[in-house]
């Protein structure tokens, strides 16, 4: 071992201690130092998705596409839901791209914890990773399904105006979401099991309070307020703006990235609380 | 306080039962349980505890190799669960001074559809080790796994002895400042168990502090510089490795004291492994002679007691009993404590990990005083002999010295199977 190698581990103390409260215990920079083992669980998702399919990622394409086909069928066509005077299945793919991504990390990282059970029982490293990395690994379906949406915007002849740049910030409002939520639903899935068969609904439910298949303006003024509450109103919205077009998202988004901070940090204490027990109770 | 690696205090874990039994609450108990104690007034259920580790305190030293011993149950793997983070204590603290690694498991986090190099690199970085360490190392930990034609095949297509060398090689690359090993000296075959067993030897030579949990005694006394003995969730005795061992092989003899007291019938108070000559032994060789001491006590005079043994495989198989009466022996029929001295022929058993078993019994009655199942746990190695050479392969569990004979076979007119049309 090098000098320097020795001088920093003399230097690393660990104090144990019986459960403490959750807001000293909120060591963000250990999470930061096991940064490379957040990569590696979340490369083995990825890897391991698409091993033994047939289709690989096109699936990552393909459900999409598939929900969109569905959308514009019923909903545009026949329901003739109005669109913002945007092409509906343009319309729907848009706000569908952001949300199968928030959809996919909640419902994966509502059960992370549960899932890792040998890794929490045997080896210690900072446990926000798991559902840390449940929130990151969907990012590369939705790298792809963001292909899929330009080539769609190249189809109907739209080109993306200056607003595009909010994309980065948009993108990063729905993993705080989806991390948030699902650090408050994997900590409750360790207790009570329950939570695993509410997720789906629950996730039906928030898709259709959420502006995916139709948009916000139906929502009457009012209740927009209220509405924003959501956060991924505020992401679906400004996701469609900032790439389609549409009426910008205003007070909406501002709101929702209330709440989200609010989701956070809660969320982040509650995990924090618990996770001293995930091991004994898993 | 800098020559102090770990420093625990106080340190305490309790479980409750309930939660053992039944892994998992739902919504619907909490709710009647609620219901219940908010509108019922009854008082609310006892449940059952256990305290796993019970005011525990020790400190270990930098450098110090401590084997951690003790029974079933004694609290050793909480303990180092605790250690490693993976469990907080219920009450007291521990300090940790120096980055830990934890093996508590080989393979933790292995993913059965990634290739053996991926495996290598996940797993590594699962305990902690930097990605450009795990590329620096990769080569050593092939070479020790002896997978190299395998590295990219996917691990699910290992046999499992391929699988735990992997594991294992991956481990035993870890390189830090203190470092806990449950036990996983027990996987793979006989003769990867030696490689493991020279690698923790490399490990505990360079200065590293270690703290390992094993049932192998012979691996206590010949890596350990010290030991740590628990007996039901409490720490009886830290120190010199021998005495400590000594202890908790005779360890029954507290107890055995106290039901002889209050029973007034005989008991068993201790037993050790011994070698021809007489002498405590570690672990002795399949192809010499070997026995236990057993020491026992009437605590009245009492005729007609037998003792008797059985040795059992690991897995709790009968292998064969023996007890005073097949020899006519007679226990004295007075009030006393006895040492009794059984030797099993060298040869006679494969090496392995075998058990054994106690009896004292009354011969008139066949009423059993005292039954100690298992009383010890032992392990055989293979000594020198032209029979053992294949080692490992040979199946069971004893050296029965057969008889063959080869000659060509005499022409059956009728029944020949060679030369028919």
């Amino acid at each position: 071992m090098s000098a320097d190698a020795r001088a920093a581990a003399a230097d690393l103390v660990v104090d144990i201690e019986a459960q403490g409260d959750g807001l000293r215990r909120l060591n963000l920079r250990e999470v930061w130092v096991y940064r490379e083992l957040l990569y590696f669980l979340a490369w083995r998702d990825v890897k391991v998705r698409y091993k033994q399919t047939v289709l690989g990622a096109a699936w990552a394409i393909l459900q999409p596409v598939m929900t969109m086909g569905i959308f514009a069928l019923f909903l545009g066509k026949l329901a003739r839901v109005p669109s913002d005077g945007l092409p509906y299945p343009l319309f729907s793919f848009a706000g569908l791209v952001p949300w199968t991504y928030f959809a996919t990390a909640v419902t994966g990282g509502s059960l992370s914890i549960v899932g890792s059970q040998q890794l929490i029982s045997k080896v210690y490293f900072p446990r926000l990773l798991i559902p840390l990395a449940a929130a990151v690994t969907p990012l590369v379906d939705f790298a792809i399904s963001m292909g899929t949406l330009m080539v769609l915007l190249w189809w109907y002849h739209v080109v993306p105006g200056a607003a595009i740049v909010w994309v980065p910030l948009l993108v990063l409002l729905a993993l705080a979401t989806a991390f948030a939520v699902s650090l408050w639903l994997s900590t409750l899935t360790v207790t009570y099991r329950d939570v695993r068969h509410i997720v789906p609904f629950f996730m039906q439910f928030w898709m259709f309070a959420t502006p995916v298949a139709y948009p916000a303006s139906l929502v009457p003024a009012q209740w927009r307020v209220l509405y924003g509450l959501n956060p991924m109103a505020g992401v679906v919205e400004g996701f469609r703006w900032a790439l389609v077009g549409g009426p910008a998202p205003g007070p909406i988004i501002l709101a929702s990235t209330a709440v989200v901070a609010v989701l956070l940090v809660t969320g982040l204490v509650f995990f924090r609380r618990a996770e001293g027990t995930f091991a004994d109770l898993i | 306080m800098s020559d102090i690696a770990i420093r625990v205090e106080h340190l305490a874990k309790r479980y409750s039962i309930g939660e053992a039994v039944v892994p998992y609450n739902t919504l619907r108990d909490t709710v009647a349980g609620f219901v219940r104690s908010t509108f019922r007034r009854t008082p609310s259920e006892q449940r059952a505890h256990v305290w796993a580790l019970d005011d525990v305190s020790c400190d270990i030293k930098r450098g110090e190799v401590v084997g951690l011993i003790g029974g079933n149950g004694a609290g050793k793997s909480t303990l180092l669960k605790i250690l490693s983070r993976i469990t907080s204590p219920t009450r007291g603290r521990a300090r940790i001074m120096g980055r830990v690694g934890s093996l508590l498991e080989v393979g933790t986090g292995f993913h059965p559809e990634l290739t053996g190099r991926e495996n290598i690199f996940l797993n590594g970085a699962i305990l902690g080790m930097a990605r450009r360490e795990i590329a620096r190392k990769f080569d050593d930990i092939v070479a020790f796994a002896e997978v190299d034609r395998f590295i990219d095949t996917a691990v699910k297509y290992y046999s499992s002895g391929m699988y735990v060398r992997l594991a294992f090689a991956v481990a035993a690359h870890l390189e830090p400042e203190i470092l806990i090993v449950d036990e996983v000296l027990s996987v793979g075959d006989a003769r990867f168990q030696q490689k493991c067993l020279g690698k923790m030897d490399d490990v505990a030579k360079s200065g590293r502090t270690v703290l390992f949990v094993t049932h192998n005694m012979a691996a206590v006394q010949r890596l350990a510089t010290s030991a740590i003995l628990l007996e039901r969730g409490r720490l009886v005795g830290s120190g010199a490795v021998r005495p400590m061992v000594a202890r908790y092989l005779g360890g029954h003899s507290h107890a055995g004291y106290e039901a002889a007291r209050r029973t007034g019938k005989p008991q068993v108070l201790e037993s050790y492994l011994i070698d021809q000559s007489g002498q405590p032994a570690a672990r002795p060789l399949n192809t010499d002679a070997f026995g236990f001491h057993i020491r026992f006590v009437l605590p009245e005079a009492r005729s007609g007691v037998r003792v008797g043994m059985g040795v059992l495989a690991a897995d709790g198989t009968v292998v064969f009993t023996s007890g005073t009466d097949d020899v006519s022996l007679d226990v004295p029929a007075e009030a006393g404590e006895f040492d009794a001295r059984v030797m099993v022929p060298g040869d006679t058993l494969l090496a392995g990990d075998y058990h054994l078993a106690l009896c004292v019994w009354d011969s008139s009655s066949g009423d059993i005083f005292d039954l100690q199942e298992p009383a010890l746990s032992f392990s055989l190695e293979y000594g020198p002999s032209i029979v053992y050479n294949r080692g490992d392969d040979r199946k069971g569990f004893v050296n029965i010295p057969c008889a063959w004979t080869m000659t060509p076979a005499a022409p059956a007119p009728s029944a020949s199977l060679i030369g028919q049309p």
